[in-house]
């Protein structure tokens, strides 16, 4: 279990250029964060930072757990549970197979058709990707999400391509998820839905 | 199921289905085969002398066919940052997705050498020569090629800059491969088939390094 993920004074570059510089937060266990920002801000740098993808330029990320406290970006990776922009998934293999490929890439054993239930997928099951609707694709990367079972979710822009019923669903999982003692970061546009500190 | 074998499993089962390039990989090996003969000619003696060399040049050319998406596909969609994520270490999945394109690849390859060597003109013995040091030698293909895949995932179009990189990486393959095929058309023993084994096993145990440090880099950039 995480107890909090502190940052200190952290500072992004792409390049030459500065993203961010400066910034400080700390996320206690069971709260939700919600990044705001222009388009270019470096919403998705700092999710990227956080995972341990890009090292920062300055300042440190501090993830307190069970085992202890660690700066490496390597060991926070693998309390990450990541809803990137882009959904992961291939357009040749049916929705079962994707979920079920990623279940076992996490941990083993999993309920792939409860999660499918779950997110309003479980008509499509032996649907090839390449059939979904951009929605139903986010829908799946969420069941995905949450059969990672990971204590901090990343999530860019989870609102994005979903209807009235999938963004209930975003926030039922969110809710869910931090009242287990889950954190979650989240970069976003519209409202998140759940209490979060703002960024 | 183990997080390797199922990469591994998911791997073979992308590289099936259309769009895969397992059968492409194949389908040009075999071409390539057939129109040699044609453009050499009837000259039974030359056609078995260039056998070796024809072929593993041919089964290199076409094991790049599949090699610069080994990374790139996933990297594009965004599942080579849920795969980082995973508790699978990224020289397990360089691994794994080496080993699956050895599968799909080189491993087929292999198997129908004999039967496009007929085409050549070689003697049995050459024949078999040929099996194995393709046997031994395309792991190295696909693990050298790994590398060369996982240094050019991000770039568009790649797949151009790949072979500049991996090919001369191989010579060593295609000499030893080739060279023991020749030395067993003449009837003379060779180290062959022993330098290309300590080839290989060099490749395939450095290269899951090389190719996890590369998609490191690239998933930062």
């Amino acid at each position: 279990m995480i107890s909090s993920l502190t940052a200190e004074g952290l500072a992004c570059a792409r390049g030459d250029r500065v993203l961010f510089e400066g910034l400080s937060f700390r996320l206690e266990r069971g709260r939700a964060l919600a990044l705001e920002g222009a388009n270019g801000a470096g919403k998705t740098s700092l999710l990227r930072l956080i995972a341990g993808f890009l090292a920062p330029k300055s300042g440190h990320l501090l993830l307190v757990t069970d085992q202890g406290e660690s700066d490496d970006g390597e060991e926070r990776g693998k309390h990450i549970g990541w809803l990137g922009h882009q959904d992961g998934l291939k357009p040749q293999l049916t929705v079962r197979e994707q979920l079920s490929f990623f279940a076992a890439l996490y941990r083993g054993q999993a309920d792939c058709d409860a999660a499918l239930d779950e997110v309003g997928l479980a008509r499509q099951k032996h649907f090839p990707c390449r059939f979904l609707s951009a929605g139903q694709k986010r829908r799946l990367a969420l069941a995905r999400l949450m059969l990672s079972r990971r204590p901090l979710w990343l999530l860019d822009e989870p609102l994005a391509a979903l209807d009235g019923e999938g963004e209930a669903l975003v926030r039922r999982l969110m809710t869910r998820h931090c009242e287990s003692g889950g954190l979650l970061v989240a970069a976003t546009h519209a409202p998140l839905g759940v209490p979060a500190i703002r960024l | 199921m183990s997080a390797f074998t199922a990469l591994l499993a998911r791997d073979l089962r992308l590289s099936a289905r259309s769009g895969g390039g397992a059968a492409l990989a194949l389908g040009f090996f075999a071409l390539v085969a057939t129109l040699v003969p044609l453009g050499i000619g009837a000259d039974l003696k030359v056609l078995a002398r260039v056998a070796g060399g024809v072929l593993w040049v041919a089964a290199v050319l076409a094991a790049l066919l599949s090699l610069d998406r080994l990374f790139q596909g996933d990297f594009e969609d965004g599942s080579l940052d849920v795969i980082a994520l995973s508790p699978l270490s990224l020289e397990s999945v360089s691994l794994a997705k080496m080993l699956a394109h050895f599968l799909s690849t080189g491993l087929p390859l292999t198997l129908t050498s004999p039967l496009l060597a007929l085409l050549f003109n070689l003697p049995a013995t050459p024949t078999l020569v040929l099996f194995l040091s393709l046997l031994i030698g395309t792991p190295a293909v696909s693990a050298v090629g790994a590398i060369g895949a996982s240094l050019t995932l991000s770039l568009k179009r790649g797949g151009l800059i790949l072979p500049l990189i991996i090919l001369p990486l191989l010579a060593p393959a295609v000499i030893f491969g080739s060279g023991a095929v020749s030395a067993a058309l003449d009837g003379m023993a060779s180290d062959g088939l022993w330098l290309l084994l300590a080839f290989s096993a060099a490749a395939c145990l450095l290269s899951p390094f090389a190719a996890a440090a590369s998609v490191r880099l690239n998933l930062g950039g």
